[in-house]
């Protein structure tokens, strides 16, 4: 039902029947003690661990793809106290326009991406230049939960358990240049099972980037998975960057090349209209896309269809940890 | 289609014509509402709703300016009965698109409906369009017709083509941003052949000698 009255109460609590933010979090840490604690005597493994600690997050796994275990994330800012969305609303409404342009196509077309065998090239002006198999990027670091708040461009939100870690680990693998300024993440562009790959809408393999120091910081994600899974096709599977505190768009998926630049690279949205998606697209409330506002958001699933849109945070509510990244510009004119 | 036509022709113009086409332009509207309750919209349900609804108007649109040119082209004049139902509904789904995008994505609130309209340029076109509506869907009743008298009636009701404009330019603008013009272009050529029709035949008129709108008589439209 996404018509709700108070009659329902079960699936609109009143605000005493709400468990208070600041138990809620307490719980978490109560249970990853436990947790700790069982781990440290014996009694379980890091798996159960991990799948215990998700249960008491975001609830059962999907149960649609192979498990993707991790250890929750111990970070600044790397769990955001937010109801997750569900695992349907992230799995059926997603932008990959490889697969059609409707947020309901990826879930239907993207079938056909075979995500084994796989691999990411690392180029450029890096001094270890290699090529990964997908089975050594999953073993190069330990894989994290880290829930994410994750907000598109178009005016709505989510929040997703993302697996992976962070994206500094394999840039220091492969040990950047002291010329490299930027990265630039290449996706898969195969027209053959990518049916919307050849379309004018975008100038094809869809390219982003990040400057250097962005793609440095902690909560910069190399993602895997999603809901303790491995990550659906229409995510971005096999890998994928995650940017929480930018519009979703600067996120690449399925990316098959990561390359290191002096120059800021050409990103595909900036080419398709350079007026309307800037190079840094942070989340910004206060600078509005031309022609739409950016003040406010839609959270996905939220409270059905007549609950009121939400404020939109300052760098997605990030500002604490990247701020600083910002200092001194203008956010106006570096949209 | 020859012996279909008299079929065709004499079920229009039965007592069941106008009950069938009401009920059939219903269908979307209680679709949407049923899908709205059980939850059948998808992940975006008020994105959803603001778009199917506008989406209808559209359809609408294009049916009503389809009428004429099927009256004459298939020889079935009966079409002539259902145009003002046929409008109706336009305006009944235009209406929605309006209601459920001020209060499903704006709540209501005055400040922001206005702050909106003026930041994007397409709001307000498609605003604008609504007004026009407005004008014809309250000069739709007879005495109205009456009151105006028929010449001045029909050039009010030829805005109608202005709107189809106004229609595709506000559905233009708002694909812009994501480069996604394939279903805009579907219903710019629907609507643009429907009009070239239409200054083809007043060219052929005109110089066959007839000329100008009165000698159009009913045909136009």
């Amino acid at each position: 039902m996404l018509i709700q009255s108070n009659q329902n109460g079960y699936l609109h609590p009143l605000g005493s029947e709400i468990t208070p933010a600041r138990t809620y979090a307490n719980r978490r840490d109560v249970l990853k003690q436990m947790a700790l604690v069982a781990g440290a005597a014996g009694l379980a493994t890091w798996q159960e661990r991990s799948a215990f600690a998700q249960d008491a997050v975001w609830g059962a796994r999907p149960g649609k793809l192979a498990p993707l275990s991790a250890t929750p994330g111990r970070g600044d800012g790397f769990n955001v106290m937010e109801k997750v969305s569900a695992y349907k609303d992230a799995s059926t409404y997603n932008n990959f326009y490889e697969f059609g342009t409707d947020k309901a196509d990826p879930a239907v077309n993207a079938h056909t991406l075979k995500t084994s065998p796989w691999s990411v090239e690392v180029e450029g002006l890096v001094k270890k230049p290699m090529r990964f198999a997908l089975e050594d990027l999953l073993k190069l670091s330990p894989m994290e939960e880290r829930i994410y708040r994750m907000r598109c461009v178009e005016g709505w939100s989510m929040v997703i358990p993302w697996v992976g870690y962070s994206l500094s680990a394999l840039i220091k693998q492969v040990e950047p240049l002291g010329s490299a300024k930027y990265v630039e993440f290449v996706s898969l562009a195969d027209p053959k099972i990518m049916p919307f790959v050849g379309s004018r809408i975008l100038d094809w393999p869809y390219a982003e980037g990040l400057r250097l120091d962005e793609a440095m910081h902690p909560l910069a994600l190399l993602s895997f998975g999603m809901y303790g899974e491995v990550l659906p096709n229409q995510s971005g599977a096999p890998v994928r960057i995650v940017v929480p505190w930018k519009y979703g768009f600067k996120s690449a998926k399925s990316l098959v090349k990561i390359r290191f630049t002096e120059k800021q690279p050409a990103t595909a949205w900036n080419k398709a209209a350079a007026n309307e998606y800037g190079f840094y697209s942070n989340v910004n409330p206060l600078v509005d896309h031309p022609r739409w506002s950016q003040a406010t958001e839609r959270r996905i699933g939220e409270d059905g269809l007549f609950a009121k849109k939400r404020k939109t945070l300052m760098f997605n509510g990030y500002e604490a940890q990247v701020g600083q990244l910002y200092a001194g510009m203008d956010l106006r004119k570096n949209f | 289609m020859q012996r279909l036509r008299p079929v065709l022709q004499r079920f229009l113009l039965s007592g069941l014509g106008k009950p069938i086409w009401f009920g059939l332009s219903v269908v979307p509207a209680l679709y949407l509402l049923f899908a709205a309750f059980a939850d059948h919209l998808g992940a975006n349900p008020a994105e959803a709703l603001i778009r199917s609804t506008g989406d209808w108007a559209l359809r609408g649109l294009c049916l009503v300016l389809a009428i004429t040119p099927l009256r004459t082209v298939a020889g079935i004049p009966a079409l002539a009965r259902f145009r003002r139902m046929a409008g109706l509904f336009v305006y009944f789904y235009a209406v929605l698109h309006l209601v459920s995008y001020a209060w499903l994505d704006q709540g209501f609130d005055l400040d922001a409906l206005t702050a909106d309209i003026a930041k994007r340029p397409f709001i307000l076109v498609g605003f604008l369009a609504w007004l026009i509506l407005t004008l014809l869907a309250l000069t739709s009743w007879n005495r109205a017709i009456r009151a105006m008298g028929g010449l001045a009636w029909r050039r009010l009701h030829s805005s109608v083509h202005l709107i189809g404009g106004l229609g595709i330019l506000h559905f233009f603008w708002i694909r812009a941003g994501k480069h996604n013009f394939f279903e805009v272009a579907v219903y710019a050529s629907v609507l643009g052949a429907l009009m070239a029709w239409r200054v083809r035949q007043r060219w052929r008129r005109r110089s066959a000698g007839q000329g100008g709108l009165a000698g159009a008589g009913g045909r136009s439209g």
